[in-house]
């Protein structure tokens, strides 16, 4: 039976990564990632798992142990945050490039500089180009859930790639909250054991891992990367039919929150979810029909989920806890250009949000609505929630 | 150590484990070291899997679709070969934990240049060697960035021209000493550590054995002519190295657990001169007014350093730091 936890949004991922059991995990701590590892530690410590459990002196050798380890055939996880992120942002690329099916927490902080230890969205924009898979989740129970989807997707033969799960820094990682974490076995079971058909250590069949890939090959290389992220949009909605099948929680590509009627919606990722939601109840208590869209899936990027929930909107307000200086905010952009293609295209804005861990309340998240329905949204016009100008 | 027989035997009735087709230098000293690495391994009965840093040997041995290595590889980045083998060790032991796999023969080895090992790849080395990882790192020193042209590493010795640290009008390039590489992976302590060269085979082979066998960290340092920025002739590799060892330039040495020892000493040695003025990188040295100034230092520091080698030998026989990792 599952059983309800109430813990920090960390302890819920670790607990995750017990169940799953990986042969290797190799991470170097960085705040707010660290009780991540420090949980996994005491598990291993404990004999809950037996684990493989590698110390890194960096997280670029975090990542570059995984890939090794991955290569090697065994199920590897890291975590990271931030400028961990940033160190081993070359392996990452590596990561993907080499099909390996790394699973890796990212708990969201600002990326110096200047040095912040606080939540926002800069490092997963960071690798958003890196050919890794990007869950972000609102809560204790999503960070538990996408760590073990993420699991399955990733290790499918046609997917193949690494996945990362974003949660946020501190409000996530540290808040305490109740989960319902399922059964041992039924995790065990649910992402099955790893048999990868090429392995380092297959002995008999040698093969060579990362050979130099010139002008005459790598094009084609990075174009089946491309066939493996349409090959996972592709498979995302069996694997959360499967697991709402163990779990009773049906996922999808977007989280749409009161959207059906709505004439005004918000976009937001992560915990600001929530705020926005409470928000949402609040005006439509006004009166004022409004709703939500949490993108649970960053990459691949669901364009035609976004096509289909906000044609015919009369106004979208699209919040980004990350900035593109000299350029429209990532989240924005996406799905600006994803409603090129749609009929009825709404009005949109675009809002900066929490940046370095700036306290968002819902007096900022109402603005944004009131924008919307007072008819004074500016196309590309950026503006920022509770800075003070 | 193998047996010239038995290394024999191997040659004629097996696949090499690093093959022919490459695309290195005629006169190259690194595929020498890849070569005598591996085929030590595989006559002793290990399975070795590969790890190569960037560098000459990784670009020129697997340009995809080829590969002349025909034993599992792995080639990841510049800075990360001990890393990343760490990492395939790890999975070695998980996966015979958990009886995924059956198979005790296996041997990690890493491959690392100058630039990879005393420079981007240190940390990375150095992590794997506290981590206490059972595996061999190789190193083929040839004392500079070759594979992109001859720029400097901290591999480089002083005097030798480089293209990031140039000998001009106004400057003797270089006057930093190279990096006590062997030094540094001692002073980890709970590892086997040593020095080799190209022009003595089998004195590589006896440490390649015991690095094998050592359970733990282990690491060979060979020099390793690049014949093109050395600016010598081709088929000078081996009789430069053969002279670096009569000069004290590169004494030839073990470290295990604590424990030193002098693998070759040589009766009588020749002056440090004679193997500088046989290297063309040092051509525009020579020029200088300075020369002998710079000369006379390096033959103070080689003596030196012979003399502290003889002296921890004495002072460290029969009395390891530790006896296990």
């Amino acid at each position: 039976m599952p059983v309800k936890l109430t813990v920090t949004g960390a302890h819920a991922v670790a607990q995750a990564m017990r169940q799953i059991n990986p042969d290797v995990v190799a991470a170097y701590p960085i705040t707010p990632q660290t009780p991540v590892v420090e949980y996994y530690a005491t598990f291993v410590a404990d004999g809950m798992v037996d684990t493989i459990l590698v110390p890194v002196e960096s997280e670029h050798s975090a990542m570059s142990a995984v890939v090794g380890a991955a290569a090697a055939g065994a199920r590897t996880m890291t975590a990271t945050a931030a400028n961990g992120l940033a160190l081993m942002i070359e392996i990452v690329y590596i990561a993907a490039s080499y099909r390996l099916p790394i699973i890796m927490p990212l708990v969201n902080r600002a990326l110096s500089g200047p040095l912040n230890i606080h939540c926002d969205h800069s490092d997963a924009m960071l690798a958003r180009d890196s050919g890794w898979i990007q869950f972000f989740t609102e809560n204790h129970q999503e960070a538990y859930d996408f760590t073990i989807i993420a699991t399955k997707l990733a290790e499918k033969e046609n997917v193949l790639l690494p996945a990362m799960v974003n949660l946020d820094g501190f409000i996530t990682s540290h808040g305490v909250e109740s989960f319902e974490m399922l059964d041992d076995e039924v995790v065990k079971e649910f992402v099955g054991t790893w048999n990868p058909k090429y392995s380092l250590l297959d002995t008999e069949n040698p093969v060579t891992f990362g050979p130099v890939d010139l002008f005459d090959y790598y094009f084609e290389h990075h174009r089946q990367q491309e066939e493996a992220m349409n090959n996972a949009y592709e498979e995302l909605p069996k694997v959360f039919e499967e697991f709402a099948k163990i779990s009773g929680r049906k996922y999808d590509f977007l989280d749409l929150y009161k959207t059906d009627d709505a004439d005004y919606i918000m976009v937001v990722m992560n915990s600001t979810a929530s705020t926005a939601k409470y928000v949402v109840d609040e005006l439509r208590e006004e009166g004022k029909k409004v709703g939500l869209i949490k993108p649970q899936v960053f990459t691949p990027f669901p364009k035609k989920e976004f096509q289909k929930a906000l044609n015919g909107r009369k106004g979208v307000v699209i919040l980004d806890r990350a900035m593109s200086f000299g350029k429209e905010a990532p989240l924005y952009s996406l799905i600006k250009s994803a409603l090129y293609e749609v009929p009825s295209r709404p009005k949109l804005g675009s809002y900066i949000y929490g940046l370095g861990g700036r306290n968002t309340s819902p007096k900022m998240i109402r603005q944004a609505f009131e924008d919307a329905f007072n008819d004074n949204l500016v196309a590309d016009e950026q503006r920022y929630l509770g800075l003070r100008e | 150590m193998p047996n010239i027989r038995d290394l024999v035997d191997y040659v004629e009735n097996n696949d090499w484990a690093f093959t022919q087709g490459h695309r290195l230098c005629p006169g190259c000293n690194a595929p020498m070291v890849a070569n005598w690495a591996t085929l030590a391994a595989k006559s002793l009965g290990y399975e070795p899997v590969v790890g190569v840093a960037t560098g000459c040997l990784e670009v020129s041995t697997t340009i995809f679709p080829y590969t002349s290595w025909n034993v599992p590889y792995i080639h990841n980045a510049f800075e990360n070969v001990a890393a990343t083998i760490s990492g395939a060790e790890a999975a070695y032991r998980s996966l015979k934990n958990r009886k995924k796999i059956d198979n005790d023969k296996i041997k990690f080895i890493a491959i690392g240049g100058d630039g990879g090992t005393y420079d981007i790849g240190l940390q990375s080395l150095s992590g794997a060697i506290e981590r206490g990882h059972d595996f061999v790192y190789i190193l083929y020193d040839n004392e500079g960035y070759m594979n992109t042209g001859n720029q400097r590493s901290g591999s480089t010795p002083p005097g030798a021209d480089s293209t990031t640290e140039p000998i001009g009008k106004a400057s003797s390039g270089k006057l930093q000493l190279k990096k006590s590489i062997v030094d540094i992976v001692a002073g980890h302590e709970g590892v086997y550590a040593a020095t080799a060269v190209t022009s003595e085979p089998w004195d590589f082979m006896r440490k390649m054995q015991q690095a094998l066998e050592f359970r733990g960290p282990a690491f060979i340092a060979v020099l390793a002519p690049c014949v093109r920025f050395w600016r010598i002739p081709d088929d000078s590799g081996v009789e430069v190295t053969k002279l670096a060892v009569e000069t004290k330039y590169w004494p030839l040495w073990e470290y295990n657990m604590g424990v030193y020892k002098v693998t070759k000493k040589p009766k009588t040695f020749k002056p440090v001169k004679e193997y500088i003025t046989k290297l063309g990188r040092y051509n525009k040295l020579m020029k200088r007014p300075d020369a002998n100034e710079i000369l006379e230092e390096l033959q103070n520091y080689v003596n030196a350093k012979w003399d502290r080698l003889l002296a921890l030998e004495e002072l460290t026989k029969d009395k390891p730091l530790r006896t296990k990792i």
